[in-house]
């Protein structure tokens, strides 16, 4: 049966200043035993029918439309059937709702680029046509994905100073200037002693963890970290033990028995133990509650890695993540990682901490010898950024881009909440996942979505669990109210259409009947 | 008490005896078995069994004090403040032909920027009107909204650069190819390595948890041996055979040696021993080959027979991001497959737009820029033979030099004092930096890179100064 949630956590504390408002609920609403079985129908379906097409394509009543090897016959195959049974047999059908191009900035708006099929979805023609569409999609968490502004203009005029590239790694000659005044910027952002930048968000963690853990050693990470951190977390040669989303008493069990019985076969102690946790995770929109998992890394003397990927910018009244959210001292957290691809609207990550910990970082990283430094304009675009951010360039612009993006997830939350939808996650995270269960729901959702002008993003098995297919909405400070509520207009006649409603919590209500002046109080 | 037994009394012993013994006789088989059983068992447990150790659960008292005992390392050792990478040099402006350190000019023997392509008016114009019209992240992966018209349109570009059906991009060198095995590569499947092949390529060896068997550089006879022994391990068990999936890795032009692969006799071997070639062009394209499309062209090989080529955007094309190209059948299964393209941001437009001005030139000038670096290459080549005291390995036709001191001389710290002394006279140089876990560590090397643009005038200089640094730091 399907893995059925039911948790519901009141967070410890509140936010300290600024934004007016109360509790903040992390929900995960339990899924309906009938959606949930007509889900695994439905996957059972297709599966059979699946099986039945190979069958005709193997005695050639169906023409195979995959690719072939161009190797001769009696080479091992490259890919197993089994393998791409998924792909062949039921990602084919709607893979027109995936990795739609677009011919634009990836900002509020986006111009989706049309794609036509005459084989059902096996080869794509682009009609030409750019679909305007609000964009719901991309990782715009602050809006600064601009072609125009202070940040492009820096960007631009480094091209002029310092060209594209610079050739070379980080330990050879690829330390420019910029390099050291965006880490010492990000260090004062992050209100740490020292930071170092990378060139991509995901090579900063799988390129780093193996400098930071090594044989003996224990990570702990959550059930539903990012590939990166899994990667790297494999690639150290450390044990790896996950723990249950967000639980922490299953962390602190594991943690204990760790300690207690040390390393398998062995049993000696474990030299060091590195509990890795995300801020706000992607799919779930969930943030961790880094307070309990603070409380327990002093307990057992155990450091913490805390990716701030999803949440840097986004989350806290300063917009300093989850460590300004819970207002935690930043030191209580031994590493720092994020990404300057989503808030920052450039590309690249970082990892600060303490100088000792950056320095060693600094040598033994696996990009500062082997990959190209950052680009000029890549960094330039961040540290501009991080000034309007942390208020340098004398305006309140990233204040009110942090307050706005807050106004827009809770006014985009809590509608979709009241009409009934399932809404997973924390109510003030800007990811909002909006469960659709069922497979054939996905391309439904999304190509309704887009014909009502919403750039939408959905995600199925194996993304999720098999049972979770979800929509998930990234709310960005550059939608206006006008935009959200287009949005949102949008999946009240989607969710009308393909009954998207399950919640049992709230009554299902149409867009129209909700009370419009609860949720302009939202707006100052 | 015996002398009171009578004789009576020991004939009925003895009759009572006998009875018991016909009693045997007459007792089923079942009956006999289970006593003799019984018999057997009892003197087990007398004599052989070994007391079991009575388990003790530890009390919570027990596990407390543990847990008080344990004291970790701390997270990282500390470290030498005086290490190369803490210590590096920083620069100011475009890093090209010239570069600026401290406020002086210097002439740029280190950077990868084999084409001098650093800097370029027109790239830098093309990268300009990408942030005009796109702004400078793509603020998603490729399947959120992360795919632009304008990776589409390098793709394509990549793809009929090499002639090949199908071309990928990814928006880090490091990751393509450490993405790239593990997608392919599963567990019980072989991989075929050469030793002297770049860190990336070695963390996506270990990535896909394959057997690997690593074969010394370059060698060919090394090679067929493993191959050979494969194959009988095969013929003992055909049918584990038939499910494993061979890959050949190679470099083209090897990066951290600085020679060029035997590729045709890889080639050769692929149809006999059945494995699929996977080539890193990383050094080799645009440098190598009379339009430079590589080793495949430098050697005319059909490029449908290596089954994948990946290479990177950061050396020669002067931009970020690498790519990989072969055919749809085997490019396509990455986009749902490699771990660095489904999970990480896309490539920024810009850097994007920059690649494909970067190919336009080397579409236009055809042969001329290629004839002149390899030509370069061959005369630098010469000329640093010339010197007395260096050794140069390596094809001549790479722009890209291990020069090392004869035989015990070569140490890492003389070789820092040729590049400092090479920097007092405005030359830059630098010593190839590894980490220490690489798989077969070279031997200290400075890694000089030649630039096409450099003129005669220019390598003699450097030579001059090489001989300088030379007499300075052997005496």
């Amino acid at each position: 049966m399907p893995s059925v949630k039911t948790f519901e956590k009141t967070h410890m504390k509140k936010e300290p200043r600024g934004l007016a408002h109360s509790d903040s609920q992390e929900d995960f609403e339990e899924t309906p035993t009938w959606a949930a079985v007509i889900t695994v129908l439905g996957y059972a379906l297709l599966t059979a029918l699946g099986w039945l097409r190979d069958f005709l394509r193997n005695i050639g009543l169906e023409d195979k439309k995959t690719a072939q090897d161009p190797n001769p016959k009696d080479f091992v195959p490259l890919y197993q059937s089994y393998e791409c049974f998924y792909t062949r047999n039921l990602y084919t059908r709607i893979r027109d709702v995936f990795n739609q191009p677009i011919a634009s900035v990836a900002g509020a708006t986006v111009q989706v680029m049309e794609r036509l099929s005459t084989d059902f979805n096996w080869t794509f023609q682009f009609s030409g046509k750019k679909l305007p569409s609000i964009n719901l999609g991309s990782y715009n968490y602050l809006g600064f994905a601009e072609n125009c502004g202070p940040c492009s203009d820096q960007a631009m005029k480094s091209i002029e100073t310092y060209g594209i590239s610079s050739c070379s790694t980080r330990h050879e000659l690829g330390t420019q200037n910029y390099m050291n005044d965006l880490e010492s910027l990000m260090a004062e952002y992050l209100n740490v002693e020292d930071c170092i930048a990378f060139g991509m968000g995901f090579a900063t963690n799988a390129l780093n963890i193996p400098a930071l853990a090594g044989k003996g050693d224990l990570i702990l990470s959550d059930k539903l970290n990012h590939t990166s951190l899994i990667l790297g977390a494999r690639l150290s040669g450390a044990a790896v033990y996950t723990f249950n989303h967000n639980d922490i008493q299953d962390l602190e069990k594991r943690l204990r028995n760790a300690i207690i019985h040390g390393q398998p076969r062995t049993c000696r102690p474990w030299k060091k133990i590195l509990i890795i946790v995300e801020g706000v995770y992607s799919m779930e929109g969930s943030l961790c509650s880094l307070p309990k998992i603070i409380e327990l890394k002093k307990k057992y003397k155990t450091y913490l890695y805390v990716d701030e990927a999803h949440s840097i910018g986004a989350i806290g009244s300063r917009g300093r993540g989850v460590v300004d959210y819970w207002n935690v001292d930043p030191n209580d957290i031994d590493i720092h990682m994020g990404t300057f691809t989503k808030s920052f609207g450039s590309a690249g990550g970082y990892i600060a901490g303490k100088k000792s910990l950056i320095d060693h970082i600094r040598i033994y990283t696996h990009s500062g010898c082997y990959s190209a430094s950052m680009s000029a304009p890549i960094v330039f675009q961040i540290i501009s950024a991080l000034s309007i951010i942390m208020g340098r360039d004398g305006t309140n612009d990233g204040q009110k881009r942090i307050q706005q993006l807050a106004c827009n997830v809770r006014y985009f939350r809590r509608q979709l909440v009241d009409m009934g939808f399932i809404v997973y996650g924390n109510d003030n995270s800007p990811v909002v996942p909006v469960m659709i269960f069922m497979p054939a729901k996905i391309a439904a959702v999304n190509r309704e979505m887009l014909k009502r002008g919403c750039a939408v993003v959905t995600v199925g098995f194996p993304a999720t669990l098999l049972t979770e297919s979800r929509v998930r909405f990234c709310i960005s400070a550059g939608h206006t109210k006008e935009m959200l509520d287009h949005a949102l207009k949008a999946m009240d006649e989607v969710g009308d259409l393909v009954a998207l409603r399950y919640s049992k919590r709230n009554s299902p209500r149409r867009w129209h009947e909700l009370n419009r002046a609860d949720y302009d109080k939202e707006y100052f | 008490m015996g002398s009171s037994m009578t004789r009576g009394d020991i004939e009925s012993l003895a009759t009572d005896f006998y009875d018991l013994l016909e009693s045997f006789k007459h007792a089923p088989v079942y009956h006999l078995s289970f006593e003799i059983f019984l018999v057997l068992a009892v003197s087990w447990l007398v004599f052989f069994r070994k007391p079991r150790p009575i388990e003790k659960k530890l009390t919570e008292k027990e596990k407390q004090e543990l847990i008080d005992e344990w004291q970790p390392e701390p997270l990282v050792p500390s470290v030498d403040p005086n290490h190369p990478a803490l210590n590096v040099r920083v620069l100011d402006g475009i890093v090209g032909k010239t570069v600026e350190i401290d406020g002086r000019k210097s002439l740029n023997f280190a950077t990868f920027n084999f084409l001098n392509f650093v800097g370029k008016q027109r790239i830098a114009d093309k990268a300009i009107q990408a942030v005009q019209k796109y702004g400078v992240g793509s603020c998603g992966p490729r399947g959120f909204y992360g795919t632009i018209d304008i990776h589409l349109e390098l793709e394509e570009r990549l793809a009929r650069f090499f002639n090949c059906e199908e071309g990928i991009i990814y928006s880090y060198g490091f990751s393509t190819i450490a993405s790239i095995i593990p997608a392919y590569s599963k567990r019980n499947d072989i991989l075929f390595v050469d030793e002297g092949v770049h860190y990336a390529i070695q963390k996506g060896v270990e990535a896909s948890r394959s057997h690997v068997k690593w074969f010394r550089h370059n060698d060919i006879a090394d090679l067929e041996r493993l191959l050979a022994e494969q194959e009988i391990l095969d013929k003992k068990n055909p049918k584990k055979a038939r499910s494993i999936r061979r890959f050949l890795i190679i470099e083209g032009l090897y990066v951290n040696y600085g020679d060029i692969c035997p590729i045709q006799r890889m080639v050769e071997l692929k149809y006999k021993y059945k494995y699929r070639i996977f080539l890193d062009e990383s050094v080799s394209f645009g440098t190598i080959g009379q339009t430079g499309r590589g080793v495949t062209e430098y050697y005319n090989i059909d490029r449908q027979k290596i089954d994948l080529i990946s290479s990177t955007l950061e050396y020669a094309a002067g931009s970020i991001g690498g790519f990989a190209v072969g055919s749809s059948f085997v490019v396509d299964h990455q986009r749902l497959s490699a771990q660095g393209y489904c999970f990480s941001a896309s490539l920024p437009p810009l850097l994007a737009a920059a690649a494909i001005e970067a190919l336009n030139i080397m579409e236009e000038e055809n042969t001329t820029l290629f004839e002149t670096i390899m030509d370069k290459s061959k005369r630098l080549h010469k000329k640093i033979l010339s010197i007395k005291g260096y050794i140069v390995n390596g094809d001549e036709i790479s722009p890209l030099k291990h020069l090392r001191l004869t035989n015990t001389l070569n140490t890492i710290g003389r070789l820092e004092e040729i590049v400092q002394f090479a920097q007092s006279r405005d030359i830059t140089i630098t010593v190839a930096r590894y980490l220490s876990d690489e798989h077969r560590l070279p031997e200290p090397s400075i890694r000089l890179i030649l630039n096409v643009e450099m003129n005669d005038e220019e390598l003699e200089f450097l030579c001059t100064v090489l001989q300088e640094a030379l007499v300075k730091v052997t005496t």
